[in-house]
């Protein structure tokens, strides 16, 4: 629904053209389209309302440009106004200046992931050259303090040997002595998770607070958080006064409104996001990159960025001479799949595309997952050298060697060419185009070659 | 190996019926916290829980109202705001704004109070249509499938749905499917043990799959009432665990036929709008049959449940409200519907 607002705003704006400048009436519309995409997003309504306003402050009397349609105008200023309401381009990394151990604490409601990103942040931290100790001090979940401990093994690192008869405050100031004397410079505590008006559990925090001085407090917000998000992040703010927030579970579709709303109440910023299940999937905060993805723009720049660290450059130069001489055949399809896979799960980058959230709920099914890019691999790799470079000669003998050699059905093999042949068409229409259309193509959500 | 596998399960019956069952059971049934003593009564509880919710929906409204002797059409919009905020999902509450909007022009909505019980009349229409009871008895074992995204409280349910059943004196096999969080297994066999229910564990990183197929194995041979199945929690969006669920499903279905008799997939009441499609691609994935909302209690909201419920066709089961074992309560929507009004 909501990779449609500029398509909406877009509609609206139809009836706009030839009229000069965007007035209080010819905006009203597209300011309900806003405030209604915002909702549905799970921003909080009341951070909905001042921000409205504040677009049509900065609306109203703009001159409508001829390069930009008025639908892309207000986008833009939705868009500048979101990322300014996030931080902008203000430092969002951690502060650990002071005298080691520093500590950090991580807060949250329950089953917002503060264990698990607990994990993370020790890999990263490890990975920034610090030394930290992990303190597990959940002792009322059930095998709360063996999750924390599991981890720390995974990743080699030592958890802090709490037991759950113990008292949160005891066990958090045991630990950080045992800290100051073992040569940690980093003390992360993880709290059990509770509710923001359990007065009993919320004064336990504080006095787990009083006894560490973190440096960092982080409250650990689920991305899929409703409007509900404001009153849990006031609450925890208000008592323990926090630092800075992670938001989790952002791999999955949630559009992660909460965080502008608890970044508009509490005013912290946002610091991390956990992007999966498996301990890497943490990574610095943007704003403007979460903003798009409000937006339905598609998280370009991180896919960009993404590409940038994992595509091999040599590799991709040649793609490129490939497509310009468009002879694109099976070998250059199998090279951009592996390509496609270094950069992580399919279905993460298919995420990041422009348009392809919608495309995606079209195509559930209809890409390959994980599983399938294997099997495409393994058929390609059962083709002869010639047969890769000119597909067409691959007849039903062939076809059914192939199927044998890889292990796969006839059928499959069949279907892998339908899909190359597609592919080849799309091609063959971005090498018309050239390298601007190629990009107003990705813009469509089409320009994808498979 | 198949023979080695009915030694081993021989064995464990043996071990069980031996000596285990017998004892464990029995400290067990100490261990369960007696039913609550009703001092408030169980209406009142529910209210109190939702007390958020109400405040949410029926406080915004009389605002809204306050001081307005008419209703038209900008009531009507403020109203959408304040339904859509309370996570009522878009589409509901379009629905019920037009419906509002029909009985406007017919008339129907004098005041502030016929609005508002006119809204009542049709939210507790939506939650009735496709609300019934869940029959546990319906089947011997009777397969309870659990499913759901990432810390929305499964295995808590599970502990919890496992302490009424034992109360209500059945026997009760918990499989521990989570086999990819760090100590999942751990956690559910912390409540085993609370509750007398015996746990059926793999290795972690086991395939969830083979977990299933021991317990539906160990519920017959054991001659279990109810077993219930907890699985890792996955974003639905994931293709490939979405994939892993479904054929934890038909390895059930193989081993047990008819089974799972009741798949439940368990919703945060804290989450937005993204409940919705949890729900529609759950749904579509592993056929579930009933719906479960947790952390109602307090500060959630309670709108999802109607807007799930009534998107998806789906009877709402239990709802969490509270920390407590008798905080989760088989879910009643004229109740529910009375306690936010």
């Amino acid at each position: 629904m909501f990779d449609a607002l500029s398509d909406k705003l877009e509609s609206v704006f139809k009836k706009l053209r030839g009229q000069g400048v965007m007035t209080e009436d010819n905006i009203k519309e597209a300011l309900r389209e806003v405030r209604l995409a915002l909702l549905e997003a799970d921003v909080n309504f009341k951070v909905v309302k001042d921000f409205v306003e504040r677009v049509r402050e900065k609306a109203v009397g703009t001159l409508v440009l001829q390069s930009l349609s008025p639908g892309q105008q207000v986008v833009k200023i939705v868009h500048d106004e979101l990322v300014a309401l996030m931080g902008g381009d203000e430092d969002n990394s951690l502060d650990l200046a002071a005298k080691p151990p520093v500590s950090i604490m991580m807060v949250g409601l329950q089953g917002a992931g503060k264990t698990t990103s607990c994990g993370k942040l020790a890999r990263y931290l490890k990975s920034q050259r610090r030394k930290p100790l992990l303190v597990p001090a959940d002792v009322y979940r059930p095998a709360a303090i063996e999750q924390l401990k599991t981890l720390g093994r995974q990743l080699s690192m030592e958890v802090f040997d709490s037991q759950a008869d113990q008292k949160p405050v005891d066990i958090c100031s045991k630990a950080l002595k045992y800290a100051e004397l073992s040569g940690f410079d980093t003390v992360i505590f993880d709290t059990a998770g509770r509710h923001q008006i359990d007065d009993y559990l919320m004064d336990e925090l504080v006095h787990i607070r009083e006894a560490v001085e973190p440096r960092e407090i982080l409250f650990v917000a689920d991305a899929m958080t409703g409007q509900e998000a404001v009153n849990v992040a006031t609450g925890f703010n208000d008592r323990l006064g926090i630092t800075g927030v992670v938001l989790t579970k952002l791999d999955g579709d949630a559009k992660g409104g909460a965080a502008l709303s608890i970044k508009a109440v509490t005013g912290k910023p946002v610091k991390f996001v956990g992007l999966g299940e498996k301990l890497d999937a943490l990574e610095v905060f943007h704003a403007d990159r979460l903003v798009s993805r409000i937006l339905g723009m598609g998280d370009v720049l991180t896919l960009i960025e993404k590409a940038q660290s994992t595509f091999d450059t040599k590799e991709a130069e040649r793609l490129q001479k490939k497509l310009k001489k468009s002879n694109f055949d099976l070998e250059d399809f199998k090279a951009q799949l592996q390509q496609l896979k270094k950069m992580g799960s399919l279905e993460s980058i298919m995420g990041m595309i422009p348009g392809m959230g919608k495309m995606m709920k079209q195509m559930q099914g209809a890409q390959p997952s994980e599983k399938e890019l294997k099997r495409i691999e393994a058929i390609i790799d059962s083709m002869t050298r010639q047969e890769r470079s000119n597909h067409q000669i691959i007849n039903g003998s062939r076809r059914l060697r192939i199927a044998k050699g890889s292990g796969t059905t006839v059928q499959e093999v069949n279907q892998l060419l339908k899909r190359f042949t597609e592919a080849q068409k799309v091609v063959k229409q971005l090498q018309k185009l050239g390298p601007k259309g190629l990009m107003k193509g990705m813009g469509k959500g089409m320009g994808f070659p498979f | 190996m198949a023979e080695e596998k009915k030694g081993f399960f021989k064995g464990l019956l043996n071990k069980f019926t031996a000596d285990a069952s017998d004892t464990k059971v029995e400290q067990a049934e100490e261990a369960i916290p007696a039913e609550p003593k009703e001092k408030k009564g169980l209406f009142d509880r529910l209210k109190q829980g939702l007390t958020k919710t109400h405040e949410s929906i029926i406080g915004r409204i009389d605002t809204l109202l306050l001081g307005k002797k008419q209703i038209d059409a900008d009531v009507l919009e403020e109203l959408e705001e304040i339904l859509i905020t309370a996570d009522m999902g878009v589409k509901t509450t379009v629905e019920l704004i037009r419906t509002l909007e029909q009985r406007l022009k017919r008339n129907e909505l004098g005041d502030g109070e016929a609005l508002k019980a006119a809204l009542k009349q049709e939210i507790s229409d939506r939650l009735a249509q496709v609300n019934s009871d869940l029959d546990v008895s319906a089947a011997k074992p009777f397969v309870i499938l659990v499913i759901g995204v990432n810390g929305v409280g499964k295995t808590t349910t599970i502990g919890k749905l496992a302490a009424q059943y034992r109360r209500a004196g059945k026997k009760v096999l918990l499989a521990a499917g989570d086999t990819f969080r760090a100590a999942a297994a751990e956690q559910l066999e912390i409540w085993g043990e609370r509750v007398g229910a015996e746990v059926v564990r793999h290795k972690e990183g086991a395939d969830p799959s083979a977990v299933a197929f021991d317990a539906c194995k160990a519920a017959v041979a054991r001659d279990c009432d109810i077993l219930l199945i907890d699985t890792a929690g996955r974003l639905h969006t994931k293709v490939n665990l979405m994939e892993e669920m479904k054929k934890i499903r038909r390895v059930i279905e193989r081993e047990i036929p008819g089974a799972p008799h009741e798949t439940l997939l368990v919703l945060d009441a804290a989450t937005g709008q993204n409940a919705v499609s949890q729900a529609s691609l759950f749904k579509e994935a592993a056929q579930v049959t009933g719906l479960i909302l947790t952390k109602l209690d307090g500060t959630a909201k309670g709108g999802i449940v109607v807007a799930v419920s009534h998107e998806f066709s789906l009877p709402v089961r239990y709802i969490g409200v509270g920390e407590g074992v008798e905080d989760l309560r088989r879910f009643e929507p004229q109740q529910f519907v009375d306690a936010i009004f």
